[in-house]
């Protein structure tokens, strides 16, 4: 379950950071037309059509449900202060899974199959003088009863 | 005839956690009573961890984007009002616009003017809109903003957002922004030098020529450059630095307190610096019925006012009710909340070093 942090690489070429930028700020992703697959992240080749696949740009809701989840209480480096977190793989409505932090609830808040939103976050700050790198993580779904 | 301008999507966003005045003056050796009852503030807001001015900021545009239900790559412009911006020399409206969608083809650029910043957005914005120049121009207050420990700021200082989307077409207001009058003089009461961790000022006695004299006199300046009276207003809504401030205002110029508390979030959430006349407009647009005339003034340090004539429209009950079935309105923000101790407050923060 250390998705998010593979892809949050603080080592990681500027140019990638740059590259990266709509799919983590807004879950910019990919879309298969030929067999209607939905992608995330981003896809240049569809696997299942090969060169006969045609790949566009597909804008995701940030809907979606949590498939499963675990609760991290010892983070790596740059998640000190946020631990305990919770890591969920989070399926979007529109097919594709991801792994993102669920903010604002513990363990016990939670279960599988709860409808979640994206939301946008600092995900992890190179160094005090590095650069900050954003990104999305998921909240459940509206409305807190009030 | 003049381009009218308004107001198309509106929306908020204030962090879940919230700590006690009372629980500060604990630590402090004050008297939690007296610290609560002076300033007019129970409790503020504390971002999480992974919260800053631009992540408030997206949130809180999201919300006006959804309740505006325009298409992100008509925003022409995007000005973001902060004194809190996550970084020294870096724009925090890429973040913002990059994250609604709304880039490339647009105009952004961070604003700093202390706490009225985002209103000076949505001037700006005001202008671009009315001559044509773009479409709709979004303007965001957003600040996580901090005082000394110890320092008398420390029980204010909070965290928020409010963006605004402004438009040229009617039909698509929920509120009509009617004019705008500033006032503005050179009067140093509250600043900050590059690579200071936390800001200074001048203490109590900036209240009257700073604060005071830049609000009454913006408001009294629009009254006059409208021919209106306080009368003639529904709703007033004032920077709120405390809880106590926006009342005396109102008591100096014969407005009944009665119309400038549905707009006073202060008391529950904080002084969030560049959204706090913001969040209180974003408040009264969430009640005000189509009709109900608005006056907001802002303050920010340094100093000047901005003082705006709105009408509510027909438009708000529509847009109102569909946002309010997906989207957080700011009651629903106030309402989500979880309160923390001094100690987590300190983690929130990132406050050890500087103590
Ligand atoms: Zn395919």
């Amino acid at each position: 379950m250390r998705g998010h942090l593979v892809i949050f690489m603080p080592s990681e070429n500027l140019a990638i950071t740059w590259r990266r930028i709509p799919e983590r700020y807004r879950l910019t992703g990919s879309a298969c037309e030929t067999c209607r697959t939905n992608y995330f992240p981003t896809r240049k080749l569809c696997p299942k059509c090969r060169r006969k696949g045609k790949i566009t740009m597909k804008q995701f809701s940030g809907k979606g449900k949590i498939y499963s989840f675990t609760e991290v209480t010892s983070g790596p480096a740059g998640f000190e202060l946020e631990v305990p977190y919770l890591l969920a793989i989070i399926e979007l409505a529109e097919g594709p899974r991801l792994t993102a932090q669920v903010v604002g609830v513990g363990e016990k808040d939670v279960k599988i199959g709860d409808s979640v939103e994206m939301i946008f976050r600092r995900i992890l700050e190179d160094s005090p003088e590095g650069l900050i790198h954003y990104g999305y993580k998921f909240r459940l779904l509206k409305k807190v009863s009030i | 005839m003049v381009q009218s301008v308004g107001i198309v999507g509106y929306g908020a966003c204030v962090p879940k956690f919230r700590i006690k005045s009372g629980e500060i003056a604990r630590v402090w050796g004050e008297e939690p009573e007296r610290i609560s009852k002076g300033l007019g503030i129970l409790e503020k807001s504390v971002p999480d961890v992974d919260e800053d001015a631009a992540t408030l900021a997206v949130e809180a545009s999201r919300n006006a984007l959804l309740m505006s239900g325009i298409d992100p790559q008509a925003i022409g412009a995007v000005y973001i009002g902060s004194e809190s911006h996550p970084y020294a020399v870096k724009p925090t409206a890429t973040i913002v616009a990059e994250a609604l969608g709304a880039t490339p083809e647009l105009t952004a650029a961070d604003i700093e003017f202390a706490c009225k910043a985002g209103t000076a957005g949505i001037q700006m914005c005001m202008g671009m809109v009315a001559s044509n120049m773009i479409r709709y121009g979004l303007a965001v207050g957003s600040d996580t903003s901090q005082g000394r420990p110890g320092d008398a700021l420390e029980y204010s200082a909070a965290a928020g957002a409010a963006a605004f989307i402004i438009g040229r077409e009617r039909q698509e207001f929920v509120a009509e922004i009617e004019a705008t009058y500033s006032f503005t003089t050179d009067t140093p009461d509250f600043w900050r030098r590059e690579h200071a961790e936390f800001p200074s000022h001048g203490g109590r006695f900036t209240g009257a020529p700073a604060y005071f004299r830049h609000v009454m006199g913006a408001t009294q300046g629009l009254f006059e450059k409208t021919g209106t009276k306080a009368s003639e207003y529904d709703y007033f809504v004032f920077h709120q630095p405390n809880g106590k401030f926006p009342l005396e205002v109102a008591r100096k110029m014969g407005i009944d307190v009665e119309k400038v508390k549905p707009g006073l979030f202060t008391p529950v959430i904080g002084n969030t610096y560049s959204a706090a006349s913001p969040i209180g407009l974003a408040g009264v647009l969430d009640i005000a019925k189509p009709g109900a005339r608005i006056l907001l003034t802002s303050f920010g340090s340094g100093a000047g006012s901005d003082s705006f004539a709105i009408r509510v429209t027909e438009g708000i009950a529509g847009k109102r009710e569909a946002f309010k079935k997906v989207g957080w309105q700011l009651a629903d923000y106030i309402a989500h909340k979880e309160y923390i101790d001094y100690g987590v407050y300190v983690k929130h923060r990132r406050k050890l070093k500087s103590m």
